[in-house]
C-alpha cells in the first residue's frame, strides 16, 4: 500500500511539473519551451491511447502510428478544404473548428481500429505485432503515393484551427488546451482501469483461458479496448498536426509506432503517468542532446537498451516500486 | 505493353525476391531457433553494404568488398548476440522489440560516425557490366548474376540445413531447445553460430544490392520490414516458407507497380491512373500479408506442425 501511495504522489508531481515548466517559460518569455511542453503533452496523449491496448490489455500494437496519422490527416484535409473553400467530397465542406476535427479524427480512427482490431485479434504474439505493423504500412504507403493531399511532401495547415474561447495561435493557450485534453485522457485511463472493464481486460492479459472460464469474452473486451486506444491516439494526431501545422506520411511511419512503444516502456508499461514521463524523456533527449551532438540517437539507443536490460518497469517502476495489482 | 517488358519486370521481381530471401532466411532462423524478434537485422544488411562499398572503393575489387561485407556482418552479428541479444531470449516480445529498436539507433549512428553522413557508391564488377541477350529482350548481366547467386545460396543453405550435423542441430533446436541442450549440444555456441550465419546472409544481401542502389544509413529498415512480411507470409521458422514468401513478395510488388497503373489507365485518365495505381501497388504486399494471416494465422508453411 505504501507503494501505491508513493505512485499517487509521484503522479501528482509529474502532472504538476508538466504544468509548472511551461508556466515558468511563460514568465521568462521562452515560447519555445512552451511549445516543447505542448509536444510532450500530445505525444503523451498518443501514448496514453496505446497504453490502454498495450499496458492494460497486453496487445503489443506495432502500428499505432496509423491512428496518429489518420488523426493528422483528418485535421490537415479538413483545414485544407476550409482554407480553399472547396468541399471534401459529396458537398461536405471543410472546417477549421477543432471540436469538429477532433470528432472526425476520433470517429475515423475508431472505425479503422475496429476493422484492424477485428482482423488482427484473431492472431497473437509476434503475428499480432506484424499484422498491426502491416496495416500501418498500408496507410503509410497509401498517403505517400496518393497525390491529392501532397503525397510525400505532406500537407501544410496554413492557419491553425480554432477552438471556442481559445486563441490557438498563442503557445500558452494551445498548451493549456493540450494539457486539459491530456488530463481528461489520463482520467479516462484511470476510470477504465478501476472499472469492471479494466479488471476484465487485465484478467484476459494475465490468463485468457481463465477469464473465458468465468464468463468474460476475451475478443469483445480486447476489441473494445483496442478501439478506444486507437481513438485517443487519433485525437493526439489531430492535435499534433495543429501544433506543427503540418501533416505528412511520416506520422504513419513505423518508427512513429516504435517511438510510442518506447515512450510507454521508458515511463512504465501500464502505469497511469508512464506515458507523460516517457514523452518528457524522449523530447528532452531530442532537445538537449540534439543541440549538443548530431549523434544524439546513439545515446538514446544506449539509454533505451539499458532501460530494457536493467530497468524493467520504467521510471515509474524505479521510483514507485512494482505495481500493487495488474 | 510488350512481352519483352513483361519478362524484364518478371525477372526484376525474381531478383528482388531472391535478395529478400537472403534477408529473410536469417531472420526466420533466428526466430525459429531462439524465439527472438530481431529488428536490428536490417542494420546488419547496412553494415554488409557499407563494408563492401568501402573495401571495394579502396582496393578496386568488388569481390574483396563482398567478402569483407559478409565477414563484417557476421562478426557484428556474433558480437551483438554474445553481448546483448543472449539476455533477451527468455524475455517477452515487447522487450525484444524495444532492445533491437535501440540497437538500430546505435548501429545506424555508429555507421554514420565511421563512414560520414553521405551515401557511398558501389560499382558493379567489370565482368558483370552490360547486358545479356535473352532472345526477346536485353537484360542486365549483373541482375541476372544476382538471380544465379541467390539460387546458389538457397541450394547451399538447404544442403547445410538438411545434410550437415550443424543443420540437424538447428532443426532440433527449432523443435525443442531444452532437449538438445540435455543431449549435450552446446546451445549457447549453436545460438551464436545461427545468429552469425543469419547476419552473414543479411550482409551478403546488402553488399550485392549495394551495387544497384546507393549505400546509405537507413537502407536496411525498408528491407527489414519487407523481410518480416516475407517470413510472416511463409511461416515463421521455415526456410521453405521464406523462399516461397520472398518470391511472392518480390514478384507481386514488382509486377503490381508495373501493371496496376497501366490497368487503371484503361478506364481513367493517365495522370490520375498513375497516382491511384502506384498508391494501391505499394500497399499490395501488405494486403497479401494481412490476407494470409487472416486465412492461415501461422503462415503458409508453419514450422511447428
Amino acid at each position: 500500500m505504501a507503494e501505491m501511495r508513493r505512485e499517487y504522489i509521484l503522479n501528482a508531481v509529474i502532472v504538476a511539473a508538466l504544468f509548472a515548466v511551461p508556466l515558468w517559460a511563460l514568465m521568462a518569455g521562452e515560447p519555445f519551451i512552451i511549445t516543447l511542453a505542448t509536444r510532450v503533452a500530445l505525444l503523451a496523449l498518443a501514448a496514453v491511447g496505446l497504453n490502454i491496448a498495450l499496458g492494460l490489455g497486453g496487445m503489443v500494437s506495432f502500428g499505432h502510428a496509423l491512428y496518429f496519422g489518420i488523426g493528422g490527416y483528418a485535421a490537415g484535409i479538413l483545414a485544407h478544404h476550409a482554407f480553399s473553400g472547396t468541399p471534401v467530397a459529396f458537398g461536405i465542406p471543410g472546417t477549421n473548428q477543432m471540436l469538429v476535427i477532433w470528432a472526425v479524427a476520433m470517429g475515423l480512427s475508431g472505425l479503422v481500429a475496429l476493422a484492424v482490431g477485428a482482423l488482427s485479434l484473431r492472431t497473437s504474439g509476434i503475428f499480432f505485432i506484424m499484422i498491426t505493423l502491416a496495416f500501418a504500412q498500408m496507410g503509410f504507403f497509401f498517403t505517400l503515393s496518393w497525390p491529392a493531399y501532397g503525397g510525400e511532401d505532406g500537407l501544410p495547415i496554413f492557419v491553425r484551427n480554432q477552438f471556442p474561447g481559445v486563441n490557438t495561435m498563442l503557445p500558452w493557450e494551445l498548451f493549456l488546451l493540450s494539457f486539459a485534453v491530456l488530463l481528461a485522457a489520463l482520467g479516462l485511463f484511470a476510470v477504465l482501469r478501476a472499472a469492471r472493464f479494466g479488471a476484465a481486460l487485465m484478467a484476459i492479459r494475465q490468463n485468457p483461458d481463465r477469464a473465458a472460464a468465468v464468463g468474460i469474452s476475451p475478443f469483445g473486451v480486447k476489441l473494445t479496448a483496442f478501439v478506444i486506444s486507437g481513438m485517443l491516439t487519433g485525437l493526439a494526431g489531430a492535435m499534433m498536426a495543429d501544433l506543427t501545422r503540418f501533416t505528412s506520411p511520416a506520422m504513419m511511419a513505423w518508427t512513429m509506432s516504435g517511438e510510442l512503444i518506447v515512450i510507454i516502456l521508458l515511463g512504465g508499461v501500464g502505469r497511469l503517468c508512464g506515458p507523460v514521463v516517457g514523452a518528457a524523456i524522449l523530447v528532452g533527449f531530442e532537445t538537449l542532446f540534439g543541440g549538443w551532438t548530431e549523434h544524439w540517437q546513439l545515446w538514446l539507443g544506449l539509454v533505451l537498451l539499458g532501460a530494457v536490460l536493467f530497468a524493467r518497469g520504467g521510471v515509474i517502476g524505479l521510483l514507485a516500486g512494482r505495481e500493487g495489482h495488474g | 505493353m510488350s512481352l519483352a517488358l513483361m519478362l524484364e519486370q518478371l525477372l526484376n521481381g525474381v531478383q528482388f525476391g531472391l535478395m529478400l530471401f537472403l534477408m529473410s532466411a536469417g531472420l526466420t532462423l533466428v526466430f525459429g531457433v531462439m524465439g527472438l524478434i530481431n529488428l536490428a537485422h536490417g542494420s546488419l544488411y547496412m553494415i554488409g553494404a557499407f563494408l563492401c562499398a568501402a573495401v571495394a572503393g579502396a582496393t578496386g575489387n568488388f569481390w574483396l568488398g563482398l567478402m569483407a561485407g559478409i565477414a563484417a556482418a557476421a562478426a557484428a552479428g556474433a558480437l551483438i548476440e554474445v553481448t546483448i541479444l543472449r539476455r533477451l531470449y527468455a524475455r517477452d516480445h515487447l522487450d525484444q522489440v524495444l532492445a533491437t529498436f535501440a540497437l538500430i539507433l546505435i548501429l545506424s549512428e555508429g555507421v554514420r560516425i565511421i563512414f560520414g553522413p553521405f551515401p557511398l557508391y558501389l560499382n558493379v564488377p567489370d565482368m558483370l557490366r552490360g547486358s545479356v541477350d535473352l532472345g526477346i529482350t536485353q537484360y542486365s548481366r549483373y541482375r541476372l548474376a544476382l538471380i544465379g547467386f541467390g539460387i546458389a545460396v538457397a541450394v547451399g543453405l538447404w544442403l547445410l540445413i538438411s545434410r550437415t550435423r550443424l543443420g540437424i542441430q538447428i532443426r532440433a533446436g527449432e523443435s525443442d531447445r531444452e532437449m538438445i541442450a540435455a543431449l549435450g549440444v552446446n546451445i549457447r555456441w549453436l545460438y551464436t553460430v545461427v545468429f552469425a550465419l543469419g547476419a552473414a546472409l543479411a550482409g551478403m544481401a546488402g553488399a550485392l544490392v549495394g551495387a544497384i542502389q546507393s549505400v546509405q544509413v537507413g537502407m536496411g529498415e525498408p528491407v527489414l520490414i519487407l523481410a518480416f512480411v516475407v517470413i510472416v507470409i511463409g511461416g515463421i521458422g521455415s526456410i521453405k516458407g521464406a523462399m516461397v514468401g520472398a518470391l511472392l513478395v518480390g514478384v507481386i510488388d514488382t509486377m503490381g507497380r508495373f501493371l496496376l497503373p497501366r490497368a487503371f489507365a484503361t478506364f481513367m485518365e493517365p495522370s490520375q491512373a498513375m497516382g491511384v495505381g502506384a498508391a494501391l501497388a505499394s500497399m499490395l504486399i501488405y494486403v497479401l500479408m494481412a490476407l494470409v494471416l487472416i486465412l492461415r494465422p501461422k503462415g503458409l508453411f508453419p514450422a511447428h506442425g
